[in-house]
């Protein structure tokens, strides 16, 4: 890679179709995704339902206590989508992925809404990691990779925490050797 | 080399507190004087007063004596004030950094790396101008983050950022003094009374002499151009005239308002009977003559040059603003045309950077507007300028066809017909393409944009699509970069070319980002060639002066 000749990018010339012409996004020349642990569905599921919990309350509260009556109506409807959605959340936890590659961070996730990142190492301002209460109960903990964009917005929830440290090593270790400039 | 630059501290403009306290200064004078403003005309046209004023007042409570004592003691601790600070403000300029100590009881030692520099902003607001005085801002990536040297001797500001920027280029040997001489601009007369009114008055030397030399000084200062001769080369200068700097303002999206405004004011006046409308509108109306004229002053006398050390944007008429860019500062470029711009083929150039600086930019906008309006060929100049590498023959037909194709196979991978449902106007419009260390996004038709981003700022590639682009077959990409006003997003692409672009630009960012130099941009290749030189692309090419670190 680095004593590739700059200016003769691949891409410059018009390129055959040669990706599959499925609807869906995907990168066909992306290697094994590494997952994210499947414990961390409970974290999701714990934050959802405390979620619905409160928007009952507040429905509920509108609704008995002051007599809005549409209160009831659109709780009930936040409340319905909820639910539905936590049907999805294991899919949806499955479907966050991550890849170290040669010179870059590959990041997946999603899947009614998907979205696929990738920032090189030398972009990297700093890794953070952070920990919730439901996480730290199960052990796990969210790592965050920031660069100098504020939307490239590279999370990796739900790693196991001696994966989150071992992986931020590598990350800064990576980074270190290929820093760019601001 | 200046003195200022020699690794010692240094003192700013004496004057520096009342210039940097100048509105509160100018408050107190117009409180004063719209107080006795009776007495004033009394002792100069001999009118006699009607009420008396506070100096009346004292004088008849008999607290002479104590408004005297009360006047003198605020003078003092004011004076020690300005001077303690003054004497505790002192800035350092070394190979690595400048520092700058300040404040008197909250001490502050601010430090900023010459490597890190983002760019080095010369400001002139009028009165210090008019005392020959100017505030030389250095700018670093981060949230109020700026070094700041309000205010110093302007021949100085402009010697210590020459210093400042050689320093930053990694040019350890002294250069030839391209720019040593001053911009004193020759006086045809030297006349000052010819001036607008002020240097004369600004003097307090006792001598004739001395007084006539300083207003000379001054009224040079004044008239100087705000790009030295010297520093640029002509023919990487682009200016705005005057006439085209008008019409830009009055087409623009404010005018429709404005318009609007005075239809309202017109249908109220003769429907009648609503006598609020016309008190809501009609100051509205006079504040925006006033908007009119402030852009218009503030936009005079634009100019963007090429210099050694990176593109230097430079305006306004009485306040001047004077910014250097080093090379590889830029994060992304946007060319835009709105729609009441097309008949006369005028375009916009806006960037992402990431240092800020506190001051406004022309016309009141966020220092982010290198072109204010410029024609095809200005454009042209300018993305030479800020984006090196993009002077030959290929790169400038890929910007026309950026800028003004409706489509079709042109370089530009564009979106696919059936794009047309999200973009019924645009799609065959909105594409991309890879050239010469950047990425070009092309997209809008009534509203033309043409984005730019180098492949080494880039921080980040993301692609996203959600239900509406999966039946469609189509995704959205979006180039990250630091924040400001150019956003780098291609609503419709084809899923496959998506996933071709994020592969393709993440590659060609690694590899750009490796044989990047531009934060020693002088390092490699020091140039006797006169700006803008291109970036190097190779960095193990021919090197003239290499100095091991």
């Amino acid at each position: 890679m680095a004593e590739q000749p700059v200016p003769d990018y691949p891409g410059t010339e018009p390129t055959e179709s040669v990706a599959p012409v499925g609807a869906r996004l995907d990168l066909p020349e992306a290697g094994e995704w590494k997952r994210v642990s499947p414990k961390y569905v409970m974290v999701e599921i714990v934050g959802t339902v405390i979620f619905l919990l409160i928007v009952c309350a507040a429905a509920g509260a509108l609704w008995l206590l002051l007599d809005q009556v549409w209160a009831a109506w659109v709780g009930a409807l936040i409340a319905l989508i909820t639910l539905v959605s936590l049907a999805f959340e294991p899919r949806r936890v499955r479907s966050i992925g991550y890849q170290l590659r040669a010179d870059d961070l590959l990041f997946r996730r999603g899947i009614m809404y998907q979205r696929f990142v990738s920032v090189p190492y030398g972009r990297m301002q700093l890794v953070d990691i952070t920990r919730g209460p439901i996480a730290r109960l199960l052990g796990l903990a969210d790592l965050k990779f920031v660069t100098a964009a504020a939307s490239s917005g590279v999370a990796i929830p739900g790693l196991a925490e001696a994966d989150a440290d071992a992986l931020r090593d590598r990350l800064v270790e990576l980074a270190e050797s290929r820093r760019a400039g601001l | 080399m200046t003195s200022l630059a020699d690794g010692d501290w240094h003192r700013l403009h004496p004057a520096s507190p009342v210039l940097r306290g100048g509105i509160f200064v100018f408050a107190l004078l117009g409180f004063v004087i719209a107080n006795l403003r009776e007495r004033f005309v009394d002792v100069v046209f001999g009118i006699p007063r009607q009420s008396g004023d506070p100096l009346d007042e004292i004088y008849e409570r008999g607290a002479v004596g104590w408004a005297l004592l009360i006047a003198a003691a605020i003078l003092i601790v004011i004076l020690v004030a300005f001077t303690l600070s003054w004497r505790m403000h002192t800035f350092r300029v070394s190979d690595e950094s400048v520092e700058v100590r300040s404040g008197i009881l909250f001490r502050s030692h601010r430090q900023a790396r010459l490597d890190r520099i983002q760019g080095v902003n010369i400001v002139r607001p009028l009165i210090p101008r008019l005392f020959g005085a100017a505030k030389l801002e250095v700018s670093v990536a981060g949230q109020d983050a700026n070094v700041q040297l309000a205010y110093l001797g302007s021949a100085l500001a402009d010697g210590l950022r020459r210093d400042i920027l050689q320093l930053a280029s990694g040019a350890r040997q002294p250069r030839p003094a391209a720019g040593e001489s001053l911009p004193e601009a020759p006086l045809p007369d030297g006349d000052p009374t010819l001036m607008p009114a002020g240097p004369a008055s600004a003097g307090h030397a006792g001598r004739r002499q001395a007084l006539n030399d300083y207003a000379n000084t001054r009224v040079g200062e004044f008239l100087a151009p705000e790009l030295d001769p010297d520093a640029a080369p002509p023919e990487s200068v682009v200016r705005i005239p005057v006439l085209r700097l008008i019409g830009s303002i009055v087409f623009s999206g404010f005018t429709v308002f404005v318009a609007v405004a005075i239809v309202a004011l017109i249908v109220s006046v003769i429907v009648g009977g609503s006598e609020w409308l016309l008190i809501a509108i009609f100051p509205g109306l006079i504040a925006s003559v006033g908007y009119y004229i402030s852009r218009f002053t503030k936009s005079l006398r634009y100019s963007i040059a090429g210099t050694r050390d990176g593109v230097r944007v430079g305006f306004g008429l009485l306040t001047t603003s004077n910014e250097t860019l080093p090379p590889g500062r830029i994060h992304a470029v946007g060319v835009t045309q709105p729609l009441a711009w097309r008949p006369f083929g005028w375009w916009q150039i806006s960037i992402n950077k990431a240092g800020h600086s506190t001051n406004d930019g022309a016309a009141g906008q966020a220092a982010t507007t290198v072109l204010p309006v410029g024609s095809l060929a200005d454009v042209a100049k300018v993305l030479e300028l800020i984006l090196p590498g993009f002077a030959l023959d290929e790169q400038r037909v890929l910007i026309q066809h950026g800028l003004t194709s409706r489509g079709g196979d042109d370089g530009f991978h564009n979106a696919p017909r059936r794009a047309a449902w999200l973009r019924p106007f645009s799609w065959r419009r909105t594409g991309y393409a890879i050239s010469a260390g950047a990425v070009l996004l092309r997209r809008g038709v009534l509203s033309r944009e043409l984005v730019l981003v180098p492949l080494a700022r880039l921080q980040s590639v993301g692609i996203n699509q959600g239900p509406v682009r999966r039946r469609l077959r189509l995704a959205t990409a979006r180039l990250h970069t630091v924040t400001g006003p150019v956003t780098a997003t291609l609503g419709v692409i084809d899923v496959g070319e998506a996933a071709r672009l994020l592969e393709t630009v993440t590659a060609a960012a690694v590899a750009s980002a490796e044989s990047d130099t531009s934060h020693h941009w002088s390092r490699t290749g020091q140039d006797p060639a006169p700006a803008p030189a291109p970036r190097p692309v190779d960095p193990v090419g021919p090197t003239v002066t290499e100095v091991t670190p």
